[in-house]
């Protein structure tokens, strides 16, 4: 186990490495250099510039005192916003993201889980045709597409729900219908074939010939070996939960850390979009290694085959 | 041996003629002919996707949406980047099917040319993916040894990648244009491909049918059309036809950051951008075609997907 | 003799998309108390599908029973309710499966598999149930049973997991075990260990046994009767004396051939040639007749009645007909 776990860290710093060595490659190869002569930059900005990125040394310097301002989570100043560094950002925006995140993750698992149960339960029952049909609409409506037609339909026209803000839970509902909805469809599809892949299996048909309960079939012996495929998806799905909070923050004006992604692009911004971006990566990737080492506590015979220090 | 003593049947065994105790023709071939006609693997699974009832409406719907996104803008009396403001947000109409926008451009018009944009996005980033993919993964699976480990490895760490950042990041340095974000977009999606086709060449190695026809001297071309491709082509189309809505909804997640396609271009995603304030004003038209096609969109394509992997399936062959 | 099961006229279809297969088309036979019953044919034959049809295990759909009975005790399996169905599974009758890697939940320790049928059926504490858990291994000769009950099934091997398998299905003291080719999927030395670990449990606990496989090896060393299934039917049942010595369908008789064997080296295995019917479509007539060296132009047409050659022994096949006998005859002089 503990060599599986070195093993993955080393993989996550050389990942982490090529992200933060890719932003440093956009900085100095912004046409212009924007960090040298942005127009409309006031003097204060391009001092505390100079200052952070060491503009005046060669290259090979400037990429070494990157990393390591990187590594002690120094992300510098912005551009466009005088006397604000990155950090101030970050610390602002992510618990609000973070927040967004979670419950977003929440609503799709568990309604995935269940609907996917239901689904498998119900094989070529209507049920299960109506809650597939569901899903596969739920994987195709993009989630700023959905976003926008909760507004229009839930916000503007009916005035069910708040239309911006994050200021109460009933602002929160639209924006996680809107973000949660595609992750909620994927886990339901996969669910659904896992569940029914694992109810052929020979130990369910054991199971049954033990006079054992569809409850208890279902439950004890089926779930669990149907949901470790899931698992093994939460890291795309973390991802696009992420990369999702970038619209849904902008559409909703949300005050989280995707908005000032989303401007800082839009504006240009560029020690804001390297600093983002790493940091959202190093959170992703985190993530990840949390959900790989997940998979290896359910499944008993991944922690033994680490045991033995094969892999 | 005891003599029988009681036959039961069905037909009393007086009534059974006595002519019908003669020696039958042996018919050896007979024996060994299969009685149901055998299908080749692609009749079989074509026959199978076409009773797929979502699927082939998913196929039907691409195959229109093709056809108008190609004569779409050309039959429409006006152009992608025309603007009209004294006729803005207009409701459709005989003159506007689809209405106009904030600046008086004619939705239709812009609709079918964004259809252009998301296929040929769609297209290109499933046939870039394909090609390196198939490279990349068929000579590591085929190598195998260090060689593969290797580049599993790299693999390994462009898996860890988060897609949309990079992509981002990309287009940040590179500046949006349709080139660019096809190229942003492949540049680490094709590892997915990679992967399945290393799977597939690692299986075929182990399969012991590939040894069996070999051994019993059937000729390579043979090995390959016959076995190998219905063995492992199956998950590769499939992965493809994935690739395409997956595309799609980044094309138009780009072009709603605004780093898509650039005005006065249109795309789908850069459309319901536009339609962001408008809607709030009640100007349903300018989001719902947008948003009607990408979704539909990817619907078709999802479903075509789901039904191609049932009918490519070989163990789901009867 | 007491009959505790009793099959008739079994019929099984599944309706699949290529059109409905006849896996079962009228199947008749009966097991009694204590004895071992061996239902022997090629894959495909319906063998499974039969023992399936007794647990009520087939999946509906796309399987159904068409028609038929099966009295266990009186009682009519087929027309009991689901809920009725699951107090006799398990506790009445129980079933192991060919494969025993994939018999067991990968995901839940052999002590939980074990003990979980004795708790659902019966009212014991944890501790009582553990015990009979011990109780089992140590029949079935696994060492150490204390610390193998919180393991994982990944850490037995073959061998082991099928004892294991066996342990679960004996567990709450069922009359009838119906296993489903418990051997095929072993390696041959440890075939032999678990055959002998049958023959010790039937004479410990006079359980009733449907073995279902298509090694007569198997077969030889515990059966008591045979029945060969031939494309959905039995075509021919006996005494394993009777079937072994005195075969006398053509398709018993080219099994047998088939096999090889010890005690008359030198002779030549002869297969059958051809392959089963395709049971979309089955024949009116005998399956056989495609097959059969002996085929008659009756064959083809009409279906052979049962012929019983002695109490145990029956067969069906037009070569028991007397003009059949008289062809055979003549065609011998010639």
């Amino acid at each position: 186990m503990l060599k599986y776990i070195l093993k993955r860290l080393l993989i996550m710093a050389v990942t982490l490495w090529i992200i933060v060595t890719l932003t440093f490659v956009l900085m100095v190869s912004i046409p212009g250099s924007p960090l040298n002569e942005e127009r409309g930059t006031n003097e204060t900005v391009q001092k505390n510039l100079e200052a952070h990125y060491n503009l005046d040394e060669p290259y090979h310097i400037q990429y070494l005192l990157y990393l390591k301002s990187i590594v002690t989570l120094d992300f510098g100043p912005s551009i466009k916003q005088p006397n604000q560094t990155v950090n101030d950002l970050l610390g602002r925006g992510f618990p609000i993201s973070f927040e967004l995140g979670i419950v977003t993750i929440l609503v799709a698992v568990f309604s995935g889980i269940i609907l996917g149960i239901v689904a498998a339960l119900k094989h070529n029952g209507i049920i299960d045709y109506m809650a597939m049909s569901l899903a596969v609409l739920g994987i195709s409506i993009p989630n700023f597409v959905l976003a926008t037609l909760l507004i229009q339909q839930l916000a503007v026209k009916y005035e069910i729900f708040p239309v911006a803000t994050w200021s109460s839970p009933a602002h929160m509902v639209l924006p996680i219908i809107a973000l949660a909805t595609g992750p909620m469809a994927i886990i339901a599809r996969l669910t659904r074939s896992t569940m029914l892949e694992v109810l052929t299996q020979d130990y369910i048909k054991m199971a049954r010939a033990k006079g054992l309960s569809p409850w208890k079939i279902v439950f004890k012996h089926a779930l669990k070996n149907a949901l470790m495929p899931v698992v093994t998806i939460m890291g795309t799905l973390l991802a696009g939960i992420l990369t999702g909070t970038f619209v849904i923050e902008k559409i909703f004006a949300i005050p989280g850390m995707g908005k000032y992604f989303v401007e800082s692009i839009n504006q240009r911004d560029y020690p804001v979009i390297m600093g983002t971006t790493v940091f959202y990566s190093a959170f992703l990737i985190f993530m990840l290694f949390l959900v790989d080492i997940a998979y290896g506590i359910l499944d008993p015979r991944i922690k033994i085959h680490k045991k033995g220090g094969e892999s | 041996m005891k003599v029988a003593n009681k036959i039961e049947t069905a037909h009393s065994p007086a009534e059974i003629p006595n002519d019908w105790f003669t020696w039958k023709e042996t018919d050896k071939e007979a024996a060994e002919v299969v009685s149901r006609p055998s299908l080749s693997y692609w009749q079989d699974a074509w026959k199978r996707l076409v009773k797929n009832k979502l699927a082939m409406a998913g196929l039907v719907f691409l195959v229109l949406l093709t056809i108008m996104a190609i004569f779409g803008p050309i039959i429409s009396p006006y152009t992608v980047d025309k603007t009209n403001l004294p006729n803005q947000f207009q409701p459709p109409s005989g003159d506007h099917w689809f209405g106009t926008d904030s600046l008086g451009r004619d939705v239709f018009t812009r609709t079918w040319f964004g259809a252009r944009i998301s296929l040929f996005v769609g297209l290109m980033a499933a046939l870039i993916d394909f090609t390196i993919g198939i490279i990349y993964g068929g000579i590591s699976g085929y190598k195998g040894g260090r060689a593969d480990n290797i580049m599993m490895r790299i693999i390994e760490i462009l898996y860890g990648l988060p897609y949309l950042l990079v992509v981002i990041l990309l287009l940040v340095v590179l500046g949006p244009s349709l080139g660019t974000i096809i190229l942003a977009l492949t540049v680490t999606g094709w590892v997915g491909m990679a992967r399945i086709v290393r799977g597939q060449v690692l299986q075929i190695k182990n399969y012991e049918f590939v040894l069996a026809s070999r051994s019993f001297g059937t000729k390579t071309s043979r090995i390959i059309r016959k076995n190998l491709i219905p063995n492992t082509m199956g998950p590769i189309i499939v992965q493809m036809t994935l690739t395409v809505p997956s595309a799609i909804f980044a094309e138009a997640f780009l072009s709603f950051l605004g780093l898509g396609i650039q005005s006065p271009h249109a795309s789908w995603g850069m459309m319901a951008n536009d339609a962001l304030g408008a809607i709030l004003s009640g100007h349903w038209w300018t989001l719902f075609f947008p948003a009607f096609f990408i979704s539909f969109t990817m619907f078709a394509f999802n479903v075509l997907g789901d039904g191609l992997q049932d009918a490519l399936d070989p163990k789901l062959r009867k | 003799m007491e009959k505790i099961l009793d099959v008739k006229d079994l019929h099984v279809t599944f309706t699949t998309y290529g059109g409905t297969v006849k896996a079962v088309r009228g199947v008749n036979f009966h097991l009694n108390k204590g004895e071992t019953l061996a239902i022997v044919g090629e894959s495909g034959c319906g063998k499974s599908v039969t023992s399936n049809a007794i647990m009520r295990l087939i999946p509906d759909p796309p399987g159904k029973i068409s028609n038929g009975s099966i009295h266990f005790h009186g009682k009519d399996l087929v027309r009991l309710s689901e809920k009725q169905m699951r107090n006799i599974r398990g506790v009445d009758i129980s079933m192991i499966f060919q494969d025993p890697m994939t018999a067991l939940n990968p995901t839940l320790t052999i002590g939980t598999q074990l003990m979980e049928g004795l708790r659902q059926h019966k009212k014991i504490t944890g501790e009582e149930a553990k015990q009979k858990a011990l109780e089992m291994m140590n029949l079935v000769g696994i060492p150490n049973p204390e610390e193998r009950l919180k393991q994982y099934p990944h850490q037995f091997s073959g061998g082991m997991r099928q004892r294991i398998v066996i342990a679960m299905a004996l567990i709450c003291e069922p009359e009838l075990l119906i296993a489903d080719e418990p051997t095929t999927a072993l390696d041959v030395t440890i075939q032999a260990q678990i055959l002998e670990l049958f023959n010790r449990i039937q004479e410990a606990t006079g359980v009733s046994i449907i073995l279902i496989t298509h090694d007569l090896g198997v077969v030889a060393k515990i059966a008591d009767r045979i029945a060969v299934m031939y494309a959905g039917k039995i075509i021919e049942v006996g005494t394993k004396r009777e079937i072994f010595y005195q075969a006398q369908h053509p398709y018993t008789k080219g099994l047998l051939k088939s096999v090889p064997r010890l005690d008359l080296q030198g002779e030549k295995l002869t297969p059958i040639d051809g392959t089963p019917p395709d049971l979309f479509s089955p024949p009116v007539g005998c399956p056989f007749t495609a097959r059969c060296p002996f085929a008659m132009e009756v064959c083809d047409k009409v279906y052979p009645g049962t012929t019983e050659l002695s109490d145990a022994h029956k067969v069906d096949c037009w070569l028991q007909d007397e003009r059949a006998k008289q062809l055979l005859a003549s065609t011998a002089n010639n």
